[in-house]
């Protein structure tokens, strides 16, 4: 009997598998065009699960071994139940061979059995719950159907009854795992999650065989901006390109994007994982009551209730202002919670990119709508007017270095390192580590020039709070400018700015040419001047400090080492904080969130000033003006010492042995005398 | 926002919009006064708005008047004008064509002459009243439109007017909303020629950038924040100023004269 039902159903589920397989292909193809390589895309499905996603699954050891156990074993066994079961080849070595998966699989789905006996928070419940029993059901009930078949049980063991239950369990097992993974289950992620890695809008993420590949792809996408009648960004779901939202379905929903979300933590309504889901909801239709995870934190309700917001494919994300106390799938206020810290990128096993979708929809909020919270149109208005954030006079870009003399480019044509000041220049603050940086620069004699007036916001705001229009205007005016000298590098003390120099800007150069220099970090500079034994220290401050990791020095341009480098010849004692690295936690200062000035239950520079001060450090060392800015504003509750924000450079600065015999000639006496100041 | 108040339907409301002028840099933009007044005109519910320039057309003026565009207008008239053309004839030609019901209108211009007369000129030209420094419309009932004025230090005086009316606006009125991009570059001009008269008198004009006039110091003798916090939101200037009534034109400008003089406007 189970001989002609078990073909039955394998082959059922399989067509049911088929049918839902292309209604769910075809909510993908609502999003716009993207044009990508099919077959080649296929192939590299099985490297890059293997080595790219499992390398960011890893980290959890425990969650990569059961996933190893449990999808290795489905799929061979799924492969083999088809073989033996449904065309009935169940001679020699295939029947063992399926016991044995069966039961490998079955292993693995009792740890993520135990995983939900008591789950984290992160973890979505609802359909979720089910899902290890479902994984029982099949592979238990894949093993003993196939013990008559290999010949331990006689094939009628047990009569019709005990055949029609475990028919059932296969059914059961069948119907969660093979047409559920494209009817929407739980195991939607498996089917979406390979042809996103086969897909993906940023192939550059993935290693090839050849080697590393670089493995970073963090540089927003352009804009569009030729046709003047488009629509700009993302105002419905399918505005989406078609493979971001096959992404978007991607999501297992392990919460792993909210866990580390400074924005969550902070009790701003923001929770990545939620946003995925909703865009899910959008691309599918419907409301966001199914949601089983965490919602979206709220300031006034603590939590925000689902099944309030709902959408549609072409209805917008956002509702528009002029319907009052409109919901549609999404508040504006998720959207501009978020700092592009890319700490959700970085976490999330399903390579889904969180940043392109938010500042996808931030783009048509700013262009379209006009809606930039907060400062946020004020800071947009002043780059247009000034080229900087804070409408300052752009002819008093230098006026902090009144007495440096500072070499300008327009006189000196070409030096051997283009020091990029950023808009740090109008910053009291930030003008102290200038300083610092200069003095460092000139102790190793360095050839450096500055362009003065000349430069120009980078564009980083303006582009991460949507305003890609102004951001083009900057790029290419900053292009322009920088074409016109020749130098061998640009060093700059923003990381801000160091990424959108070194990943963003290639887009904008004219045709024909291409940006062509390195773009370096000041502290990865320093650490080659160092090693390059430029530099004389006098080794000895006896200081324990932590050193904080800016979002896009690390997570955006992959720099954790030199600075620590830095910190090791300087002797001082580092102490790393819990969450360092790659794992660093932002402080609140990206993506003009400080601009925009979402409100939630505490800060996000409290809470990292809260991971400082567990290290006992006496001072965080930074190394950008932003981060320096947003712990300089923390207020230490009462009883807390005092913890002393330094700059890198800073560091480095105080350090330099001035002795006569170990410093390099001055080039002259008004440089010796500028360098003094800065001890201070 | 404004509270969207009683409104006629159909109000026919015109703003006379000009180019803007950066305080810092001198580059273009959109009149900030001018762009509180479109600001004003979108608060109000069911009012047909029309923007109105009168100017030179070319690329960095287009750019700055896009800016108002982006406030939510697929369109924007334009009688264009050669440059240093008066442009009061056109304007008056124009409004008195359309005969909308209200034109707002930015106090005074952030380039050009900047007089801030040009209101005034035009209500002249055209028979209306003009109510300067407005913070409101609230309502428009009958052809009679009940405002509120912006006095100095947060006052407001109710006025009401018969239409159709000019008015102006000051940094008193709501701040504009931000110009999307999207709609201002999608946004079209619907160019007219307006008649031209030339302004002789203002091409014989040398205009050279103001140089910062000295500024009187507040002397603050305060002992206490108390005393530094009152002094500071104090009335400026108060006291010293007399205030002439019953008083025939030329004595009040012989008094304007010499309190010029005093101030060393005149010498
Ligand atoms: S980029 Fe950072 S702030 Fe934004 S959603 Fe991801 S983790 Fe949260
Ligand atoms: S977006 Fe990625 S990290 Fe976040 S829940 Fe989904 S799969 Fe996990």
């Amino acid at each position: 009997m189970l001989d002609t039902l078990l073909p039955i159903l394998i082959f059922a589920a399989l067509a049911l598998a088929a049918v839902g397989a292309v209604r769910r292909i075809r909510l993908w193809r609502q999003g716009r065009p993207s044009p990508v390589p099919v077959l080649r895309g296929l192939a590299t499905v099985p490297r890059r699960y293997l080595v790219d996603l499992h390398h960011v699954v890893a980290r959890d050891k425990v969650m990569s071994n059961t996933h190893v156990a449990t999808a290795g074993g489905f799929v061979a066994a799924m492969g083999l139940a088809i073989v033996v079961h449904g065309l009935g080849l169940a001679e020699g070595v295939l029947g063992w061979l399926l016991l044995a998966v069966s039961a490998t699989m079955f292993a693995g789905s009792l740890f993520v059995a135990r995983r939900r006996r008591d789950p984290p928070a992160r973890l979505s419940k609802g359909p979720w719950m089910r899902l290890p029993k479902s994984l029982m059901a099949f592979s238990l009930g894949i093993f003993v159907v196939t013990l008559p078949a290999v010949g331990v049980l006689p094939a009628d063991a047990g009569g019709w009854l005990v055949a029609l239950v475990l028919a059932g369990v296969v059914a059961w097992g069948l119907a969660e795992l093979v047409f559920g993974m494209t009817w929407g289950g739980p195991m939607k992620h498996a089917f979406a999650g390979a042809l996103h890695l086969a897909f993906h809008r940023r192939p550059e993420r993935f290693s090839t065989k050849k080697g590393s590949g670089g493995n970073r792809s963090t540089g927003l996408k352009a804009l569009d901006l030729e046709d003047d009648q488009a629509p700009l960004g993302v105002e419905t779901p399918s505005d989406f390109t078609w493979n971001q939202l096959l992404g978007f379905d991607a999501c297992v929903q392990c919460g792993r994007c909210e866990a580390v979300c400074p924005a969550f933590a902070a009790g701003q309504p923001l929770n990545p994982k939620k946003l995925i889901q909703d865009m899910v909801v959008g691309m599918a239709g419907g409301s966001d009551a199914h949601y089983a995870g965490s919602p979206y934190p709220s300031p006034e309700r603590g939590d925000q209730p689902v099944g309030e917001h709902q959408g549609s494919p072409h209805g917008p994300i956002v509702a528009p202002a002029s319907t009052k106390d409109g919901k549609a799938l999404v508040d504006a206020e998720t959207l501009w919670s978020c700092t592009t810290c890319r700490a959700c990128v970085e976490e999330c096993p399903m390579m889904i990119e969180h940043v392109d979708a938010i500042v996808d929809m931030r783009r048509h909020l700013t262009l379209e709508e006009g809606a930039t919270p907060g400062k946020g149109a004020e800071v947009i208005d002043n780059l247009i007017a000034t080229d900087n954030p804070g409408g300052f006079d752009p002819g008093g870009r230098l006026n902090w270095a009144a007495d440096l003399e500072l070499p300008l480019m327009a006189d000196v044509e070409r030096a051997e390192v283009l020091l990029w000041l950023g808009d740090g220049v109008f910053d009291m603050r930030n003008q102290r580590t200038l300083r610092a940086l200069v003095k460092v620069l000139r102790a190793a004699g360095v050839d450096f020039a500055v362009l003065g007036n000349e430069e120009r916001d980078s564009g980083d705001v303006a582009r991460r709070l949507g305003d890609e229009a102004t951001f083009q205007s900057l790029a290419r005016r900053n292009i322009a400018t920088l074409s016109q000298y020749r130098f061998d590098c640009i060093v700059t003390c923003d990381p801000h700015s160091f990424h959108v120099l070194k990943n963003e800007y290639g887009a904008f150069y004219p045709e024909g040419q291409e940006s062509g220099y390195p773009v370096w970090h000041h502290s990865t500079f320093i650490n080659q001047l160092i090693e390059a034994g430029r530099l004389r220290l006098a080794p000895g401050q006896a200081a324990r400090v932590t050193y904080h990791d800016p979002c896009y020095l690390g997570r955006y341009n992959g720099e954790y080492e030199a600075p620590r480098a830095v910190l090791q010849a300087l002797g001082v004692e580092l102490v790393e904080m819990q969450r360092s690295g790659y794992r660093s936690r932002c402080c609140g200062g990206g993506g003009g969130a400080p601009v925009t000035d979402i409100p939630g239950k505490q800060r996000i520079p409290d809470m990292r000033m809260g991971d400082v001060r567990e290290t006992q450090a006496e001072q965080v060392v930074v190394g950008c003006p932003q981060c320096t800015a947003m712990f300089e504003g923390v207020v230490p509750s009462a009883g807390d010492e005092e913890v002393a924000v330094k700059d890198i450079a800073e560091m480095v600065a105080a350090a330099l042995d001035t002795t006569p015999e170990a410093a390099p000639a001055p080039r002259d006496a008004s440089t010796a005398q500028a360098t003094e100041e800065v001890m201070s | 926002m404004q509270p969207e108040s009683a409104m006629t339907p159909g109000l026919e409301v015109t703003v006379l919009v000009s180019v803007g002028r950066h305080p810092l840099t001198g580059r273009a933009r959109r009149a900030d006064q001018d762009a509180r007044g479109v600001e004003l005109a979108r608060s109000f519910a069911d009012a047909q708005v029309r923007l109105l320039h009168a100017g030179m057309r070319d690329e960095s003026s287009e750019a700055a008047l896009r800016g108002y565009l982006g406030m939510g207008f697929t369109e924007l008239s334009l009688l264009e004008q050669p440059q240093g053309a008066d442009v009061l004839p056109a304007l008056a030609e124009a409004l008195d064509a359309t005969s909308p019901h209200l034109v707002i209108t930015g106090e005074r211009a952030e380039r050009g002459e900047g007089s801030g007369l040009l209101p005034y000129l035009l209500a002249e030209r055209l028979g209306w009243p003009l109510v300067s420094g407005l913070a409101a419309v609230e309502s428009v009932e009958d052809g009679v439109a009940t405002l509120l004025q912006a006095l100095p230090r947060g006052q407001r005086r109710r006025l009401k007017v018969r239409l159709p009316a000019i008015v102006t606006v000051d940094d008193a009125a709501p701040a504009p909303r931000q110009s999307a991009y999207g709609p201002a570059r999608r946004g079209a001009f619907e160019a007219t020629a307006g008649p031209v008269s030339v302004d002789d008198e203002w091409a014989a004009w040398h205009v050279q950038p103001a140089r910062q006039r000295p500024k009187r110091l507040k002397i603050v003798k305060a002992a206490s924040a108390r005393d530094r916090f009152k002094a500071a939101a104090a009335k400026a200037e108060g006291g010293s100023g007399q205030v002439l009534t019953d008083v025939t034109p030329t004595q009040g400008a012989e008094a304007i004269l010499t309190l010029l003089r005093e101030e060393d406007v005149l010498r």
